[in-house]
């Protein structure tokens, strides 16, 4: 009987020991550091982007800035931020003409001839920054995510460049970095909002046809855009929760 | 000895063996899951930090006039008033963190006038355009337009 209370004092000892160590190392991994740019409140944002359709004149300074702040590739497959050209015929607006040479990075030359009967216009294209992101669903390791400020963002440690993301994007607004062979998109100049910066692309708009706004800010002049215009995002029958709300977006627009 | 002392034996290799198989799945755990993940969501939050310090190119309006200001006055009521000084001179953090370091190169008035105001139907028919060959005399632009303040009185 001495014996068996001694094994049992043992065996009942080893679980205390490892279960004490257990606990331990679950606090551990459940104790990471919340990581932020200083001086910068990450659950006081919720960034958007406001797009003017009637603003756009198709300049490409936008293009040229994204790949000159973020070090995008020149490549013409490789693109954060493009410009479409429209080109639609009033009574068939389903079947409307689109290019974008070069993303607009060197603008565009005339294509069409005044006084057609078309009607033309300048699309600005860009990640939305969804709430409810396709990309962010299908991602099987979480290297993309929303942020808490409302930014959709990729760990380029963590992608695996499996492409799931860019086949899941309704936009089509990733692509595959070459360089890295992991995906790639617009970060919304994280680097620069957290810094009190607006992004590249809306620093060089000569017209202000986009503009960055924070949501969570009521002092933003975007709630007042917002307000006073017929505003419309891109496919919203998706309920990605798109946040790149254009202005006077014509129906043609895919 | 009856039944039940040793049915006890049993259930504490048991209990061992299951705990030390949590312990093993914990430490594995620890060792795949990066730091901070799932301390915002489904994701490393490092990566915020990460996205966050990448560096700048553009400086920023603000900081040019910092050190311009002659310039942002005589842009005051212009119709350019409200460009981006980088939208014309292009990408200038450098210069901005150390103006010896880099001299911005002026912009070639005979180009970059007509990146924005040249001729093109696909422009709202609101923002002046141009046709070089039919405005002006062939000069770059700014022998009648200062590109600050380029309203002629």
């Amino acid at each position: 009987m001495d014996s068996d209370r001694r094994e049992f004092m043992k065996i009942a000892g080893a679980y205390v020991v490892l279960t004490g160590a257990a606990s331990l190392a679950w606090n551990h991994i459940v104790a990471g550091e919340p990581e932020k740019a200083p001086g910068y409140d990450l659950s006081g944002h919720w960034w958007a982007m406001t797009i003017d359709i009637d603003k756009c004149i198709g300049c490409g300074n936008c293009v040229r800035a994204c790949k000159a702040e973020n070090g995008v590739l020149l490549e013409p497959d490789c693109f954060r931020t493009w410009v479409e050209r429209y080109h639609v015929h009033p009574e068939d607006p389903e079947h409307p003409q689109v290019d974008s040479p070069n993303g607009g990075y060197d603008g565009f030359k005339e294509k069409y001839k005044p006084g057609d009967g078309s009607k033309n216009f300048f699309v600005p294209k860009m990640c939305n920054h969804c709430a409810h992101s396709p990309c962010v669903q299908v991602c099987p390791v979480g290297a993309t995510f929303e942020s808490p400020d409302g930014v959709v963002l990729v760990d380029k440690t963590y992608c695996l460049g499996c492409r799931y993301c860019v086949q899941a994007c309704p936009y089509g607004c990733r692509y595959i970095d070459p360089r890295t062979e992991t995906v790639d998109k617009c970060s919304l100049c994280y680097h620069r909002i957290t810094k009190g910066l607006t992004t590249a692309c809306c620093e060089t708009c000569p017209t202000g046809a986009r503009k960055l706004g924070d949501l969570k800010d009521p002092k933003d002049p975007i709630h007042d855009f917002l307000k006073e215009h017929m505003i419309h995002v891109l496919k919203p029958e998706m309920a990605t929760g798109a946040k790149a709300y254009y202005n006077d977006l014509d129906g043609s627009v895919r | 000895m009856n039944g039940w002392l040793k049915d006890r034996e049993h259930l504490a290799r048991m209990a061992v063996i299951f705990a030390g198989a949590l312990v093993l799945f914990l430490v594995v755990r620890a060792v795949m899951v990066p730091n901070g993940f799932g301390t915002y969501g489904h994701f490393r939050s490092g990566a915020l930090k990460d996205n966050a310090s990448h560096p700048l190119s553009y400086a920023g309006r603000q900081a040019c006039g910092d050190c311009h200001d002659d310039i942002v006055a005589s842009r005051k009521g212009s119709k350019h008033e409200r460009i981006g000084c980088e939208a014309c001179h292009g990408p200038l953090s450098v210069h901005a963190d150390d103006p010896d370091k880099m001299k911005p190169v002026l912009p070639d008035a005979k180009t970059i006038c007509l990146t924005c105001h040249l001729e093109n139907v696909t422009k709202p028919k609101s923002f002046p355009q141009i046709d070089p060959a039919e405005h002006g005399d062939g000069g770059p632009c700014t022998s009648c337009h200062n590109p600050h303040h380029p309203e002629i009185s």
